[in-house]
């Protein structure tokens, strides 16, 4: 089972929930001896769930993706393949194809298309992919398995990294087992990517119109790809009471409601993880579980 | 005069990026043009109020369809379709929306000549008069459309496009978050760039991948440490980071609620916070960076 937890803004706590849900789960399921969660942090571009949840590295691996590489040997200059790219990644000089490789999509087509074959895809590196076995920060828990991917700095598209990231954790892990997903913010391109094949999807948000505005955003794009979701209210009692009405109005349903502490954010910033240490925390993450039980029946 | 621009970002939403810059834009009044390249989550305008003087649609990118009429069933376009866009349903060919990223390559092969390569309605861009006597230039990308950064290079023109007409000295940018394509679109050729972080484990990781990126454009760059009280350890890790990477210190701001209160009235912290120490930072802030940008 696939749980994406996402949010339209970035910072309402998308990452403290995907890390203490999965450690949560994790200690629930100690002592069922096929039990198994895996966190997978795929916001990319600024992986955070490896500061809470620590553990010992299985594998590292980079992650590729084709681009295509000039051959001036083989090139007659003939111009096709700038018309062919869409994306403006191929100039032509009057001696020279240039390749901005930050703007190729990889789709391949100049390269199978250029009657010369001067347009071979060669693999360039993008990220890397790390896999941490009897991850968590809690005494024998062998349960949890934590899986991140850093996008390069210098890199300008998360989605192929993710792609893989997701590809790689199907590949490891079988259906049944829960995998929660850490989505990178907003509603474009790397958050679909995350999410269009979840089989369930949290939305965490805060009580401020800022959280209002852009969960109202979120929920739209969910919608559109016909997913299943609920909410969970992070910092809940600072500001109004404008995301409840709104969930209220549309029928959707609020699965968790994490409480505004001074204690919590300080735990947060040394990069401790909550739940263990603040039982009124340790409460929502019962119902948010519980509230998944039902989807997975 | 040349414009200066000045861009705030954060690496990762929720350390206060945008109240700084809504307060910036409020103590700028009209020395400066405001442009909210956050479009992914646009939320300027909550606060500043905008009167949406100026809208219209932008374009951007291309999505295939296949008129099935036409499609004699070869498949052709399906082999070749790197991105897994096109399926195949009771012997119909459709291209998946969602997964089809433009490339044109079906429409380049298909022999029959069934694939159409259409424009991809992308946004909306707003030129409006915000309640505090700037110009606002802000957007909202469509659900699901690709953030390419050409949205947020568009709002970046029309900002510097109406700040030399109307002779105004600076553009104060609202970025985009992470470290891909919007960010560097929101980033690329500015003047100053203002990174607001918080003494957590993950803001000062951020701080770092964000600082890194923005080194390699060459940019000056401040820093704003908000809710610095949170965690004083990490609070002075943070400074001799800057000082050790040559970011000067703009302010550093309390951990406080009223930031929340400030937004749930629909106003400027500086406004709500009136006389207190978080209105005088901000307002030193404000001074620090129009020196910095000279
Ligand atoms: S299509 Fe091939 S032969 Fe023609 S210009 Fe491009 S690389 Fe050269
Ligand atoms: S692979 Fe596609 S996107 Fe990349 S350069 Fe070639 S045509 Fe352009």
């Amino acid at each position: 089972m696939k749980i994406a937890i996402a949010s339209g803004k970035g910072g309402t706590g998308k990452t403290t929930l995907s890390t203490n849900l999965a450690a949560y789960i994790s200690e629930t399921i100690s002592n069922d001896s096929n039990g198994q969660v895996v966190l997978v942090d795929l916001d990319v571009e600024e992986p955070n769930s490896g500061l809470f949840i620590k553990g010992d590295i299985l594998k590292d691996e980079y992650k590729y993706r084709a681009t295509p590489v000039w051959d001036s040997n083989k090139c007659t200059l003939c111009g096709e393949c700038k018309t062919i790219c869409n994306f403006n990644a191929i100039a032509q000089l009057p001696n020279t194809i240039l390749i901005f490789s930050e703007l190729c999509h990889s789709c391949f087509a100049c390269s199978e298309l250029c009657p010369e074959q001067a347009l071979p895809m060669v693999d360039k590196r993008m990220g890397v992919l790390k896999h941490y076995q009897q991850a968590g920060n809690l005494p024998n828990n062998d349960k949890l398995t934590f899986i991140e991917s850093r996008l390069d700095i210098g890199e300008i598209s998360a989605v192929p990294l993710i792609k893989q990231t997701i590809e790689y954790v199907e590949d490891n892990f079988s259906d049944e087992i829960i995998k929660i997903f850490d989505s990178p913010p907003g509603t474009s391109c790397p958050v679909i990517e995350t999410i269009k094949d979840a089989d369930f999807v949290i939305l965490v948000t805060e009580p401020t119109p800022f959280g209002l505005h852009d969960l109202k955003l979120a929920v739209e794009t969910v919608k559109e790809l016909g997913r299943e979701f609920a909410i969970v209210i992070n910092r809940y009692g600072i500001g109004d009471n404008g995301v409840e009405q709104y969930c209220l109005e549309n029928n959707i349903q609020i699965i968790g409601k994490i409480p505004n502490m001074r204690q919590a954010a300080s735990l947060y910033s040394q990069g401790e993880l909550l739940y263990d240490k603040i039982p009124a925390i340790k409460e929502q993450l019962v119902l948010i579980y519980q509230a998944i039980n039902r989807i997975n029946r | 005069m040349k414009n200066k621009e000045i861009v705030v970002i954060s690496g990762k939403g929720g350390t206060g990026k945008t109240s700084v810059t809504a307060s910036l834009a409020f103590l700028a009044g009209n020395e400066a043009v405001i442009a909210d390249c956050d479009v992914d989550a646009a939320d300027m305008h909550l606060l500043l109020m905008p009167d949406l003087a100026h809208s219209e649609e932008f374009f951007s990118g291309q999505t295939a369809s296949i008129n099935n009429a036409l499609c004699t069933n070869c498949g052709l376009c399906q082999s070749i379709c790197r991105f897994k866009a096109i399926s195949n349903s009771n012997d119909n060919y459709v291209i998946n929306k969602i997964d089809c990223e433009g490339c044109g390559y079906c429409a380049r092969i298909c022999p029959s000549g069934a694939i159409k390569m259409e424009d991809s309605h992308t946004g909306s861009l707003h030129i409006s008069n915000s309640r505090m006597n700037n110009t606002l230039v802000h957007a909202e990308l469509q659900i699901a459309a690709e953030n390419s950064g050409k949205l947020v290079t568009k709002v970046r023109q029309e900002a510097k496009r109406i700040a030399k007409e109307t002779n105004t000295e600076y553009i104060i940018i609202d970025g985009s978050p992470g470290i891909g394509c919007p960010v560097v679109a929101s980033i690329t050729g500015t003047s100053f760039v203002v990174i607001v972080t918080e003494p957590t484990v993950s803001g000062y990781h951020d701080l770092s991948r964000i600082s890194e990126l923005v080194k390699k454009f060459n940019i000056k760059m401040g820093c704003v440490i908000n809710k610095s009280d949170l965690n004083t350890q990490l609070t002075y890790q943070i400074k001799e980071f800057l000082i050790s990477n040559n970011i000067e210190l703009l302010t550093e701001l309390p951990y406080d609620n009223v930031f929340t209160k400030a937004i749930t009235a629909g106003k400027t912290v500086v406004e709500y916070a009136t006389k207190s120490v978080i209105e005088t930072n901000l307002a030193k802030c404000w001074d620090k960076i129009k020196i910095g940008v000279q």
